[in-house]
C-alpha cells in the first residue's frame, strides 16, 4: 500500500466487484498455484500422448525389428547417429522392438490404472465411511475395525497377498491396489460425517422430513468431496507406482502388455550392461507420478480455506 | 503412562487376531495345491494324501484355523513345507536383513530429511529451497526398485575405478563370511527357546555380528553393501520427511514464543535448536512412523532388485511354492513390527510434548 492510500484505507480497499462462489474461488487459487500449473500440464501432456499414442508412436508396441540387434542402443539421427540406420530414440529392447513407441503406448495403460482404481476405492471407501459414520454403533466399531486391519499391513505387502491368492494378471492386481487404498478413503468419509452430522442444518432437513439416503446424499456427503479429491489425485500416483511394483514382480501385466513396470521387470537382469531399457520407462513412471503429486499438492492448497490469503 | 501404554497393548490384540485371520483366508485362498508345488513331478495321489494327512490339510478350514490360532498362541509358527523345518528359525535368517536395509534406510532419511527440511525452511523462496524441494517433489515419485537399478548402475559402472565404487547386490562379496557368535566365543551350544530367537536374530545380522566381535573386514563389507540398497530405499521417505520438517518449521517459526525468543535477544541457532525444532518435531516424527509401513513394503522390492536374502524375497518365493506357513508367519510378522512402531511413535508424543493427554 502507497503512503497516500495509507490514511483512508478502506475507501482504496479492492472494491468487490462480483461474487464467486466458493467452487470458483478454489479454481482460481488452484490455476494460480505454481505446482498445480505444472501438474496440469503434464497431465494433459500425459492424456494428450495417451489419445493420440497411434499417431506418436513411430512403431506397435508389439512389431519386431529382424534386421534390428537386441538391446541396441538409441539412434537419434538429430544427435549424430548415422542417418543410413533407422531411428530408434529410446533403442530396441530385449525382443528387437522400438522401445519409444511402447513407453508411449504404456501412458495409456498407466493413467486408466490410476483412475480406474480410485475410483473403485473411493466409491467402496465412501460407502463403507459413510455407513460407518452415520449409523454409527456397531456398524461403525465392525466396519472401521475391519479397516484398522487393512492398515495394519504395509500396503505393497497386502497387494501381494491378494494377487497371490487371486492369480498373477493387470485386472487382479487393479483389484488388490483398490482393496489396499479403500481404508483411507473410508477413514477421511467417515470423519467428514461424523463433523456434520449432527449441525444444525442437518437437524433442520430430518425435521423436514428428509429421508436418510437423502440427508446423507445431498446434506452430508458433499463435506467429503473435498479432502477425498485430495486424496484421490495422491491415491492415482500411489496406485501408479504400487501397479508398476506388482508388474515388476511378475504378479501384474504380462507380456507383451507395454507396462511400464513389466518393462522394467523384463530387462532388470539387463540394468548395468544396457541400461538405456530401463531408464526410458522408469522416468515415464516417475513424470506421471510426479505430476499427479504436484497437482494433488496444489489441489490441497487450494480447496484449504485456512490457506486463504 | 504404563497405563496408556497398557491400553493401547489391549487395543492390539482385536487388530492382531483381525491381521491373522486375513493372513490365515488370503493364504489358504492362493490357487494350487501345496503338494503338487512341493513334490512336482513326485506327486502321485498316494503321496498327496499322505503330504495332506502330514500337514492337516485335509481337515475343516474352520479347523485348521483354530489349530493354527492355538498352535500360535504358544509361539509357533509351525513348520515351512518347502524347508521342513520351523517358519520361526527360517525367520531369523531373514529378518535382519530385512531390518538391516529397513533402519539403514530410515537413518539416510531422517538424517538427510531433517538437514534439508531445516536449510530449506531457514532459506525460505530462495533458490536454495525451491531446488531443495524440486528435489522432494521428484524424490516421492520415483518407483523404489528403478531408482535402486539406477544406483545399482551408477556406483557400480558410472563410478568404476573410483574409490567411490560400491557393489550391485548381495549382501557380502564373494569369499567373505562371518561365523555364527556361539562358534566366535566358544559356546558348547546355541541357546533355544525365545532365547534362542533373540541369539539368531543378532548372530545373524552381519552388520551386529561384525560389530561386537570387532571383525572390521566384514563389517566393511557389509556395509558397503548396504549403501546403495538403503539409498534407494530412503529416498522417498528422505523426501517427506524433507517436506514436514520444513513446513513444520515454518508454522512454529511464526509463533509468539519464537518472536519472543528472538527478541529478549537470543542468538538465531537456539533459537532453531532450542524453541523451533523441538516444537516442530512432533509432526516430523508422526510421519517418520509412518514411513515405516512403506519402507517395509519398499524392503521387498529393494530386497529384490538387489537379490537380498530378507523377509521381502522369503514371501515371494514362499507364495510361489504354496508354502503357506512362510506365507502366513512372514506376514504376520512384518504386520506385527508395523503395528508396534505405530504404537511406539503414539507413545512418544508424550515424550515430545508434554501438553499432549494419555486419555485417548
Amino acid at each position: 500500500m502507497t503512503t497516500s492510500t495509507a490514511s483512508t484505507p478502506l475507501l482504496n480497499a479492492e472494491p468487490i466487484t462480483e461474487h464467486r462462489s466458493p467452487a470458483t474461488e478454489a479454481l482460481r487459487r488452484l490455476l494460480k498455484h505454481r505446482s498445480a500449473q505444472a501438474g496440469l500440464f503434464l497431465i494433459g501432456a500425459l492424456i494428450l500422448v495417451a489419445i493420440f499414442a497411434d499417431l506418436i508412436a513411430p512403431y506397435g508396441f508389439r512389431e519386431v525389428f529382424r534386421d534390428g540387434k537386441r538391446f541396441e542402443a538409441p539412434c537419434v539421427h538429430l544427435l549424430g547417429c548415422d542417418p543410413a540406420e533407422t531411428e530408434h530414440l529410446f533403442g530396441l529392447d530385449g525382443n528387437s522392438r522400438d522401445l519409444f513407441s511402447r513407453v508411449v503406448y504404456g501412458s495409456r495403460l498407466s493413467l486408466m490404472i490410476g483412475l480406474v482404481t480410485n475410483i473403485g476405492a473411493i466409491l467402496v471407501g465412501a460407502l463403507i465411511g459413510a455407513v460407518a459414520g452415520f449409523a454409527g454403533g456397531w456398524w461403525d466399531t465392525v466396519l472401521m475395525r475391519s479397516m484398522d486391519v487393512l492398515m495394519a499391513f504395509p500396503s505393497l505387502l497386502l497387494a501381494i497377498a491378494i494377487v497371490s491368492a487371486l492369480g498373477p494378471g493387470l485386472i487382479n492386481a487393479l483389484l488388490a491396489i483398490a482393496v489396499v487404498s479403500i481404508p483411507v478413503y473410508a477413514r477421511l468419509v467417515r470423519a467428514s460425517v461424523l463433523s456434520v452430522k449432527d449441525l444444525e442444518y442437518v437437524q433442520a432437513s430430518r425435521a423436514l422430513g428428509a429421508s436418510p439416503i437423502r440427508l446423507l446424499f445431498t446434506r452430508i456427503l458433499p463435506n467429503a468431496v473435498t479432502p477425498v479429491l485430495v486424496q484421490g489425485t495422491l491415491g492415482i500416483a500411489t496406485a501408479i507406482l504400487d501397479a508398476a511394483a506388482l508388474s515388476f514382480l511378475g504378479l501384474g501385466a504380462e507380456k507383451p502388455t507395454p507396462e511400464w513396470g513389466l518393462m522394467l521387470g523384463e530387462e532388470r537382469a539387463r540394468a548395468l550392461s544396457n541400461p538405456h531399457l530401463l531408464i526410458f520407462p522408469g522416468l515415464a513412471i516417475m513424470i506421471t507420478v510426479l505430476a499427479f503429486n504436484l497437482l494433488g499438492d496444489g489441489l490441497r492448497d487450494a480447496l484449504d480455506p485456512r490457506l486463504k490469503r | 503412562m504404563t497405563q496408556f501404554i497398557f491400553r493401547r497393548l489391549l487395543l492390539l490384540v482385536p487388530v492382531l487376531f483381525g491381521i491373522v485371520l486375513v493372513t490365515f483366508v488370503i493364504v489358504r485362498s492362493i490357487p494350487g495345491d501345496p503338494c503338487i508345488a512341493m513334490l512336482g513331478e513326485r506327486a502321485t495321489q498316494a503321496k498327496c494324501e499322505d503330504f495332506r494327512e502330514r500337514y492337516g490339510l485335509n481337515d475343516n478350514i474352520g479347523v485348521q484355523f483354530v489349530r493354527y490360532i492355538s498352535t500360535l498362541a504358544t509361539g509357533d509358527l509351525q513348520d515351512s513345507i518347502s524347508q521342513s523345518r520351523p517358519v520361526i528359525e527360517y525367520l531369523s535368517e531373514r529378518l535382519p536383513m530385512t531390518l538391516e536395509i529397513t533402519v539403514s534406510a530410515m537413518l539416510v532419511a531422517t538424517g538427510a530429511g531433517l538437514v534439508l527440511g531445516l536449510v530449506s525452511a531457514l532459506y525460505r523462496n530462495t533458490l536454495i529451497d525451491v531446488g531443495a524441494m524440486g528435489l522432494a517433489n521428484v524424490g516421492v515419485s520415483m518407483p523404489v526398485f528403478w531408482l535402486g537399478l539406477m544406483l545399482a548402475y551408477f556406483f557400480a559402472i558410472i563410478l568404476k575405478g573410483t574409490p567411490f565404487q560400491l557393489p550391485p547386490g548381495t549382501r557380502l562379496s564373494a569369499g567373505v563370511s562371518i561365523a555364527p557368535l556361539a562358534e566366535t566365543w566358544g559356546w558348547a551350544e546355541e541357546p533355544t527357546g525365545w532365547l534362542g530367537f533373540a541369539y539368531a536374530l543378532l548372530s545373524n545380522s552381519v552388520v551386529f555380528n561384525s560389530l561386537i566381535t570387532g571383525n572390521v573386514e566384514v563389517l566393511i563389507d557389509a556395509l558397503r553393501h548396504l549403501i546403495v540398497p538403503a539409498l534407494a530405499l530412503g529416498t522417498i521417505p528422505l523426501a517427506i520427511i524433507a517436506r514436514m520438517t520444513r513446513s513444520s518449521l515454518l508454522d512454529v517459526l511464526g509463533q509468539d514464543y519464537v518472536r519472543t525468543a528472538r527478541a529478549k535477544g537470543l542468538i538465531e541457532r537456539l533459537v532453531i535448536f532450542r524453541h523451533a525444532l523441538r516444537n516442530a518435531l512432533i509432526p516430523i516424527v508422526t510421519v517418520i512412523g509412518l514411513q515405516m509401513g512403506g519402507l517395509l513394503s519398499g524392503a521387498v522390492l529393494t530386497e529384490t532388485v538387489f537379490s537380498l536374502p530378507g523377509v521381502g524375497t522369503a514371501i515371494t518365493t514362499a507364495i510361489f511354492a504354496r508354502d503357506y506357513p512362510v506365507v502366513q508367519g512372514f506376514t504376520l510378522s512384518v504386520a506385527l513390527i508395523y503395528v508396534i512402531v505405530n504404537l511406539v511413535v503414539d507413545v512418544s508424543y508424550t515424550f515430545l510434548d508434554p501438553r499432549i493427554r494419555l486419555d485417548a
